[in-house]
């Protein structure tokens, strides 16, 4: 396993390297230099425009810039934003990318399971009635042209319903004057979130071992407590209510992902599960007289998991690409609402640097997938 | 079509046994490009029979069709009852009606947008160029990912590596965030959009299914049997692999097209287009005159963003009843 992610992380390293030679190139690929956006005006003289070049080191031959592009990318200098000048552009970057970081896993998480869940059930009742109107749904789900739904959720649940807010990250009225930063409750929130799963993670995974009853008597209440802990932590804090603020504005942004993400995995999951329950051994465990239950869940469901973990791998940047809609239509100030106000305002060195962040955040993805893609399936083992 | 009818009365003759050696000899004489296309037709039948079993496929196609008919009715309605200066989609203009946005009426079935605009025809006049957006997109992304599949499936070593790597890369390419930046940099034109996303896909996802089918055509004894033969590499690739390679490949090219259309919409709803006219520039133009959440004046939204999600969704359902033809192994028993 260790050899293998050694191997994973290379292969990773490699792999990013070449997306910012696309990136470097792509930056080259525009009409003129960087010197024109900065100085458009023809009023400045030829002289102050050579200047700056020599000042970015335009002036040197193209390999030269490429290793010095490289080269402060790993030294953390990405440049100065102009847009919000003089902030640099990491600075910016590291505030917003815990946001998109939470909306996108919590998102996925929930429209994996999820799908994963209806997708068995919806290949098990193969050819009942309800299997073409759940198909044709979540085929729109899925291909939803997401800025209108995402318009449409808005309109329905914080517009009529008032249910929700109508986008951004906090209420500022109820924070005005108040003793927290959003960066320092938000980063508190994630922390315990955390802690909060990973806990759970290892009650599941310590009492897997043992026997159908005595796990569900230590499982369940265990899980409550360890939830009554972490929301009696939320309710005596301070912090409290500004958590339940930031989690109120989170929830329709996370809803909208949600349903976009959990099509593909459901349809993918039901093509999956068809092809194994062509297979033998769920014949021999039906004649074995196993129930139904069993049978789709512990022989069929477990091996058509794989191939959607591999399509997992393959969705996520998209996923995270869906982001940038999902964040601009609702405020909400991560990264993918950065890369476009960059990209639309002309701040390049913000944009370029939001495009290769967003990469690294795909790669990361992709491997972690890939790490669980090896874990599931024992006939990998490196 | 051809032997079919050939066929017909010689089944109904009383003298079958005669009757088939003369349609086999008939056979035999018969031009190559004849049987080929007889046969090309037969399979091409029980593929829409298997096709037409599920009602998803037969709905995506409806949902084309009725598009494509909408597109062509466009420039019909413009020659004949439209008239130019009120109902064209980029500078028309109702100059009777007192204010715009107009609410829908008989004479603006969907109102018309802030500048007084129809937004129907507006929604018309798109449809074509989404077309051929999807298709353009769709051919590159096919040529692309089928040559390339083919090609590293037959050579394999460094050129399968090279190529999968580079696979590996676009995958993982944020290819929204990609076309962002590159819109920022340079205003892409329909055309130009086209092929960046028929490259991006052709490099990526698709390679690598079809290279996967192409390694188990490779096995297969024909290929032995043109090495034998004296066929070259060229040969055996095009003539051999790639043919067998196109249920396939035809397949990825609905999912592109889905893939090409969204892209398209996002792009020109954040203004990132050089075009003209298209659904996502109808809700664009509704946000810079500040009327995106204003949901009374529904016509300017819902139209443009229920087209795109059905356009798109219509391709992904014939993408996916396709593959219940071209992937045996999940039809129903």
């Amino acid at each position: 396993m260790t050899r293998y992610l050694g191997g994973r992380l290379f292969q990773m390293l490699i792999t990013f390297l070449l997306f910012q030679t696309l990136v470097f190139f792509l930056l080259h690929a525009q009409p003129g230099d960087i010197t024109q956006q900065m100085l458009g005006d023809p009023d400045i003289p030829p002289e102050a425009r050579e200047i700056l070049r020599k000042q970015l080191g335009l002036d040197k031959p193209l390999p030269v810039q490429y290793l010095t592009y490289i080269g402060n990318f790993w030294q953390g200098n990405l440049g100065v934003s102009w847009s919000e000048y003089p902030k640099p552009v990491t600075s910016i970057i590291l505030e917003r990318m815990p946001r998109t970081l939470v909306l996108f896993f919590s998102a996925n998480v929930v429209a994996f399971t999820v799908g994963f869940l209806l997708g068995r059930v919806l290949a098990w009742r193969r050819g009942s009635l309800i299997e073409y109107p759940v198909t044709v749904a979540s085929v729109i789900l899925y291909t939803v042209f997401t800025p209108w739904f995402a318009l449409v959720l808005i309109w329905v649940f914080a517009f009529k319903l008032k249910l929700f807010p109508i986008g951004k990250f906090i209420t500022v009225r109820l924070w005005r004057g108040g003793p927290f930063g959003a960066n320092e409750v938000f980063g508190r929130m994630i922390t315990l979130t955390a802690v909060l799963l990973v806990a759970v993670f290892l009650l599941f995974f310590l009492t897997r071992k043992l026997s159908v009853l005595d796990r569900r008597r230590i499982q369940i209440p265990g899980f409550l407590i360890l939830l009554v802990v972490y929301l009696g932590y939320w309710a005596l804090s301070p912090m409290g209510k500004y958590a339940l603020d930031i989690a109120w504005h989170m929830i329709l942004p996370i809803a909208t992902i949600t349903l976009v993400a959990f099509g593909g995995t459901m349809l993918l999951t039901r093509n999956s599960m068809l092809e194994t329950l062509r297979e033998d051994y769920i014949l021999t465990a039906r004649a074995k007289g196993l129930p139904e239950k069993v049978v789709r869940d512990k022989h069929a469901a477990r091996n058509a998991l794989l191939p959607v973990v591999t399509s997992l791998i393959y969705t996520l940047a998209f996923s995270i690409d869906g982001g940038v809609i999902t964040e601009t239509y609702y405020s909400w100030p991560g990264m993918g609402l950065t890369l476009l106000s960059a990209a639309t305002s002309n701040d390049i060195p913000l944009a370029i640097g939001a495009l290769t962040f967003t990469g690294v955040m795909a790669l990361v993805a992709h491997m972690l997938a890939d790490v669980v893609y090896a874990f599931l399936d024992p006939r990998i083992r490196y | 079509m051809s032997y079919q009818q050939t066929d017909k009365p010689t089944e109904q003759g009383s003298f079958a046994s005669s009757a088939v050696a003369t349609v086999a000899e008939d056979r035999i004489h018969q031009p190559l490009w004849r049987v080929r296309l007889s046969l090309m037709w037969k399979s091409l039948k029980g593929s829409w029979v298997i096709f037409a079993e599920s009602p998803i496929g037969l709905i995506g196609l409806g949902i084309i069709i009725f598009f494509a008919l909408f597109a062509l009715a466009h420039p019909i309605l413009m020659k004949t009852v439209w008239p130019r200066a009120i109902y064209d989609p980029v500078i028309g203009f109702d100059a009777t009606l007192p204010s715009h946005p107009a609410a829908p009426s008989i004479r603006h079935i969907l109102g018309t947008d802030a500048i007084g605009r129809d937004v129907l025809s507006q929604l018309m006049s798109s449809t074509s160029s989404e077309f051929a957006l999807g298709l353009l997109a769709a051919i590159v992304t096919v040529t692309l990912g089928t040559t390339i599949g083919a090609v590293s499936a037959y050579f394999g070593k460094a050129v399968d590596v090279i190529f999968m790597r580079l696979a590996d890369l676009v995958i993982m390419t944020p290819t929204i965030s990609l076309l962002i930046v590159l819109g920022a940099l340079i205003e892409l034109n329909l055309i130009q959009l086209g092929i960046v996303l028929g490259i991006l896909s052709g490099f990526g996802g698709v390679t690598v299914i079809i290279k996967s089918q192409a390694l188990t055509i490779m096995v297969k004894p024909y290929i032995e049997a043109a090495r034998i033969a004296g066929g070259n590499d060229f040969h055996i690739i095009f003539t051999h692999i790639v043919p067998n390679l196109l249920p396939l490949s035809f397949l990825y090219m609905m999912f592109t097209v889905t893939g090409a259309i969204f892209s398209e919409g996002v792009l020109s709803v954040f203004g990132l287009l050089n075009i003209r006219m298209s659904w996502g520039l109808i809700i664009y133009t509704t946000q810079s005159s500040g009327y995106l959440l204003d949901f009374k004046r529904w016509w300017l939204i819902f139209p443009a963003g229920l087209a795109i999600t059905l356009l798109c969704s219509a391709f992904y359902l014939v993408g996916r009843a396709l593959d219940e033809v071209v992937n045996p192994r999940l039809r129903r028993r």
